[in-house]
């Protein structure tokens, strides 16, 4: 009894690979229908995020428990970002988040032109992003404000000794009790905004793929959940940059 | 064969006459948790019972032999409604029952006697009032409350009495408390049970429980003479605390007499109430901490004085205004100081700032 | 065929191993490191889960001796100590949290749903190689002389006062935890978006909900330990002080957010072993599950109300008190849903025809253990007994018999269920029967008297002990040889089964779910046509009338 139901779905088997529906190259096997496809992959990609947020969650805690405690360290630290760069900065992720868009639709009007030259902008983009950051943290190695290697809390308890943002702020000095603290504000800038970094990186890392792939013309031709996944990431690290760009440079203006 | 029965016969011996299924109850909470856990054991024993009734039960009377064709039955919503309510009645009366218990252990009682622990890897070091210092061990009395304000200074770390059935984590930077009243005299375990490094299981000791005259008498004995206050007010001196804070109309810093339990408004308009863990904050991060009316000019103490220094001198703050808890501190016979100037007076004349550096690093 | 057993094996004189199935699609190490299939992916994961099963295991065994006697005489207390973390470090990590999702889950979801695949099988074979990475890791660990930080790696120990390797075991364990994550992530798409026509969510296989609860956990809890291990690691290297009192952090920050993981962690790891236990205890008392819905939703509920409790673990740290109050409450609320599975099974014997084969016997052994496990967690969740028996051996017992007595006892009870399923053939009934019997035994030997070692006080994590505490330890270190027994005799008649075992045919137990319904082992893509279901999942009668067309067929 069970042999006979063997023998049956192994016959089936022999017939089943050669009998398979007309269905475009992109689809992989085990789905039944590119609409099953798109939904899976797209869906998959939500819930990534929803991991992501999470992720970045345990971080916005941290921060906003300590900002809570230590307001006065944690103004001090911010007033020492650049908000010339951090706000150029902001606007390169708005951009690139634009030409991402770009990027998406072009796959899905099937434009391999404009899909190749809005994904290079993007890329493009990403790295000058990085390339900003790589500057201010520059700076703070410079100012040894950099947790653990030599932090110095001279611009906190001694302003006046860096003219520089002295001149903008007037800071008053902290006690050094407080000013203590500011290390800490860093350790979470580093830690938050480095997060964010890592996630440019790699992002800039697949979009070199995309471009190569669509380069051969693998995303003009339907197949557009790639890239439209990639798009939800490229959003995603913009929006998590939105979030921190106020927090960590903005909040503490009118302290 | 011989030696193989000698071997078990010594293990029986053993088992007999160590073995015991629960810790002797040597305090006043030890009872009351008793009495739930055996009511928790009692729950789990019926419930596990009738699991295995159930399970034994039904295997025997539909077992494929005796029953071999099943009968298809959905499920009853009566059935299920009882199984959800009677298990989570029992839990809420555990939880009721236990937070009861939670609550006694953790909010000592106002006349409690509180002794220091400090906890350092691989060793408790207790400090009582009177300055009696013991490493790994604590001598306690019967028939009184005795609060234990814990701290750690660098991991983790946690202490517990079994037969007391307290447990409190000792944690770096912050201090907190537990309480208990022993009943019987003897000598318990005290185990650290947090995992704090390489000799976590060697930091173990002694809970002696002593009558009241037999603790005294070791009080006595082992007195370092001279006060946890005493040695605050040594402190409070060399460290220059009475520069500031001496109670004259125009001192720079606000005056401690009696600010222990009061109620304060800080610079920043938050309202406080100074226990022992705004003193030791205050000392170590005094920016945060400024009194209205002063300006933060106080430097902070972090990192040049030791927990213990910083618990001598929550001490002798706490007992500036010669209140009932001086009456505590045993064997501290003479009165201390009224107000700080006096202290400061009493510091420098008995020149106890040549022992600065000794006191500051103990 | 006996009255006492549902076993019916083909005629074994004409039975074989049909030809094509997915072992024998392809050959070569290649076509399985490469292989996007979800089945090859759960024998990948089977064969490295059970290697770091025996490294966990002989860990284990390591603990038992050195604690019988009192004295820290086989290891110096360091030894010891890097011992108990790499024991908790294999066994959570790389053996509890992946045994079965990443095993039996891998393997059976696609089939029970009716699905050729899972959503996403490269995804699913890069978690394989995340573990086998985070693995590879922990094993240089290891060989670079361990580490001690204990598996919760508490603050500031683990970042200050020690000189071990806890950043290899920190990457190790980041690593790790995004396999989980991926796998979380596509059982939950697979399970939303690949279901087969008229599988609805309500005739879905119990295991398939209870991973479905699980996989919400993965995905929502383990990017929170992600990032308090890179906090964790940031705080080694830089000092960035979050985790540092001495600079103004907060070390109980660290104990939220690992414990807001690690809690929910315990329900990742045993509500697969609930899934296994339902289609057990169905199949071997022929009756639909008493309760569908309850046993449903009690999973689901364990999922949420499991993300509100993490507080628990902290309750004598000086958290403040009207917090634990609302955590010991949601601890009493999630004990209700497992007690609802253990009444919900019970009843499902009721008026059923019972047989006693192994999976059976080990999912007997699962209720016992785990509604002992559960009543003492309990204990632990009320906050006043909590103060007592925390961080003592009352703790390890509990956690044992949850993990050990409930999830370890499923995962053999679901890997002799399925085992004629992914191999085509049978494992040898009487020698197993005699595994789960001396399994059984061995387990409370060990464990029960360390309940009693706990409320008598002995810390956990001890190198030594006073000496009135030997007794009982001897007789949890003789249980642990006999545990050990138990647990060596799978591994060596399973794979003596490979070869030798009986041919199983497709459906062996005469199990309703519709991975039964095709060959043993599957083909490579599982069903030759996607079936369309008309029947609720346990559906005993539909099965039978299965059968009888099938016979019809085949006298005509």
């Amino acid at each position: 009894m069970s042999d006979s139901t063997v023998a049956v779905s192994g016959a089936q088997a022999e017939g089943a690979h050669s009998g398979h529906h007309e269905h475009p190259p992109y689809q992989r096997h085990h789905f039944e229908t590119i609409e099953q496809q798109m939904d899976a992959t797209s869906f998959a990609m939500w819930l990534f995020l929803l991991t992501e947020i999470m992720f970045f969650g345990g971080l916005f805690t941290a921060y906003l428990i300590y900002r809570n405690w230590y307001y006065p360290a944690f103004v001090a630290g911010s007033h020492q970002l650049n908000i010339f760069w951090g706000t150029a900065n902001t606007a390169v992720l708005i951009t690139s988040s634009f030409t991402m868009a770009m990027g998406v639709w072009c796959a899905q009007t099937r434009r391999k032109g404009g899909l190749v030259l809005s994904l290079c902008l993007t890329l493009l983009l990403g790295l000058v992003f990085l390339g900003i950051k790589s500057i201010e943290y520059s700076e703070k190695i410079e100012k040894h404000h950099v947790p653990g290697f030599h932090y110095s809390l001279r611009s906190f308890t001694d302003p006046a000794s860096d003219p520089e943002i002295y001149d903008q702020y007037h800071d008053k000095p902290l006690a050094l009790d407080m000013a203590r603290h500011t290390e800490m504000y860093f350790g979470l800038y580093f830690a938050m905004t480095g997060m964010h970094a890592l996630h440019m990186i790699i992002g800039c890392a697949i979009l070199g793929y995309l471009i190569f792939r669509a380069q051969a013309g693998d995303y003009t031709t339907g197949h557009v959940t790639f890239v439209e996944n990639f798009g939800l990431y490229w959003h995603f690290v913009d929006i998590i940059w939105i979030f921190l760009f106020p927090l960590l440079y903005l909040i503490s203006r009118h302290g | 064969m011989d030696h193989i029965s000698q071997v078990l016969w010594q293990f029986l011996e053993k088992w007999l006459t160590n073995f015991s299924l629960y810790p002797p109850e040597a305090s006043k909470i030890a009872p009351q948790m008793d009495a739930l856990y055996f009511f928790m054991v009692l729950v789990s024993l019926i419930g596990l019972t009738i699991v295995i009734l159930l399970v034994t039960g039904f295997s025997i009377l539909y077992s494929k032999k005796r029953h071999p064709v099943a009968v298809q039955i959905e499920g009853s919503t009566l059935l299920e409604a009882t199984w959800t309510i009677i298990p989570l009645g029992l839990f809420l009366i555990m939880f009721v029952w236990g937070a009861l218990i939670y609550f006694r252990v953790y909010t000592p009682p106002a006349n409690a006697m509180n002794i220091y622990v400090v906890g350092k890897q691989w060793m408790w070091k207790a400090e009582h009032p009177g300055g009696q210092h013991e490493i790994n061990a604590l001598h306690v009395p019967t028939g009184r409350p005795i609060q234990l304000t814990l701290i750690s200074q660098d991991v983790f770390h946690s202490f517990s009495i079994p037969a007391f059935r307290v447990k409190r984590e000792a944690i770096p930077g912050r201090y907190t408390s537990v309480w208990f009243e022993a009943t019987k005299t003897g000598t318990y375990h005290l185990f650290c049970t947090q995992y704090c490094g390489t000799n976590h299981s060697a930091m173990i000791g002694d809970i002696v429980v002593q009558t009241p005259d037999e603790y005294k008498k070791w009080l006595q004995g082992s007195t370092s003479g001279m006060s946890l206050a005493q040695n605050g007010e040594r402190l409070f001196a060399s460290l220059s605390c009475s520069a500031c804070h001496n109670g004259r109309a125009d001192a720079r810093g606000p005056a401690l007499a009696g600010v222990y339990g009061s109620k304060l408004t800080l610079t920043n308009g938050q309202s406080v109430s100074v226990d022992e863990a705004y003193l030791r904050e205050a000392i170590l991060n005094p920016s945060e901490h400024v009194t209205q009316g002063y300006s933060p000019i106080m430097p902070t103490y972090q990192g040049q004085i030791s927990e213990d220094g910083v618990i001598s001198l929550v001490e002798y703050i706490k007992n500036l205004n010669s209140n009932d808890r001086v009456e505590q501190t045993l064997t501290t016979t003479t009165l201390l100081p009224e107000s700080e100037g006096k202290a400061a007076a009493v510091g420098t004349s008995t020149g106890q700032t040549s022992t600065k550096q000794g006191m500051v690093k103990q | 065929m006996s009255s006492s057993t549902i076993v019916s094996l083909p005629d074994q004189s004409t039975a074989r191993i049909p030809k094509v199935n997915f072992i024998t699609k392809e050959n070569g190490l290649l076509s399985w490191l490469l292989t996007g299939d979800h089945k090859r992916i759960a024998m990948l994961y089977l064969a490295s889960i059970t290697f770091f099963f025996a490294i966990g295991g002989a860990l284990a065994g390591l603990i038992r001796l050195e604690l019988l006697t009192p004295q820290s005489d086989l290891m110096a207390t360091d030894t010891y100590n890097k011992v108990f973390t790499m024991h908790g470090v294999v066994m959570i990590f790389l053996f509890l949290v992946p045994s079965v999702p990443a095993t039996l889950g891998n393997f059976l979801i696609p089939l029970m749903i009716g699905a050729k695949d899972l959503a996403l099988p490269k995804i699913n074979l890069l978690s394989w190689y995340l573990y086998v990475a985070g693995g590879i890791l922990v094993l240089y660990t290891m060989a670079a002389g361990g580490v001690d930080t204990g598996w919760t790696f508490t603050t500031p120990l683990s970042t200050h006062y020690l000189n071990t390797n806890v950043l290899s075991t920190g990457i190790a364990i980041f690593i790790a935890g995004f396999s989980s994550i991926f796998t979380g992530l596509n059982f939950i798409v697979t399970i939303h978006k690949m279901r087969a026509p008229g599988m609805t969510w309500f005739r879905l296989p119990l295991f398939v909900w209870s991973h479905y609860a699980a996989s919400i956990l993965m995905v929502l809890g383990t990017p929170v330990l992600a990032i308090a291990l890179v906090l964790v690691i940031l705080e080694r290297t830089m000092g960035i002080g979050v985790f540092d009192a001495a600079k103004g952090g907060d070390p109980i920050l660290f104990q939220h957010l690992f414990w807001f993981y690690s809690h929910p962690a315990v329900y990742i790891m045993i509500l697969p072993g609930m899934g296994v236990i339902s289609e057990v205890i169905s199949t071997f008392s022929r009756k639909r599950v008493f309760g569908y819905t309850a046993v449903a939703f009690s999973s689901v509920a364990i999922a949420v109300f499991g993300f509100f409790v993490w507080e628990h673990h902290m309750f004598i740290m000086g958290v403040s008190s009207y917090s634990t109050l609302v955590f010991s409450l949601l601890t009493m609320l999630v004990a209700v849903p497992s007690a609802i599975k253990i009444f919900n099974w019970s009843f499902t014997l009721y008026k059923g025809s019972i047989t006693f084969e192994t999976p059976m016997l080990y999912a007997f052994g699962f209720m016992g253990l785990f509604t002992i496990g559960g009543l003492t967690g309990v204990f632990l969740g009320t906050t006043g007994t909590d103060i007592h028996l925390t961080e003592t051996y009352f703790i390890v017992a509990h956690f044992h018999f949850v993990m050990v007595g409930g999830m370890l006892m499923a995962f053999l009870s679901g890997i002799h269920f399925w085992w004629p399923k992914m191999t085509g053939r049978m494992y040898p009934e009487k020698i197993s029967q005699l595994a789960a019997l001396i399994t059984f035994i061995g387990f409370n030997f060990t464990f029960f008297p360390q309940f009693i070692l706990g409320t008598l006080g002995m810390p956990r994590r001890y190198a030594a002990y006073p000496a009135e505490f030997q007794v009982l330890n001897v007789f949890s270190t003789a249980g642990a040889t006999i545990l050990g027994v138990g647990y060596l005799l799978p591994i060596l008649y399973l794979t003596w089964s490979l070869r030798y075992g009986e041919i199983a045919g497709s459906n062996p137990w005469q199990a309703t779910g519709l991975e039964w319904q095709i060959q043993s082992p599957p083909l490579t893509e599982n069903f030759p046509e996607i079936p369309i279901v008309d029947h609720d999942a346990y559906d005993y009668d539909w099965l039978e009338r299965k059968h009888e067309r099938e016979r019809e067929v085949t006298s005509v």
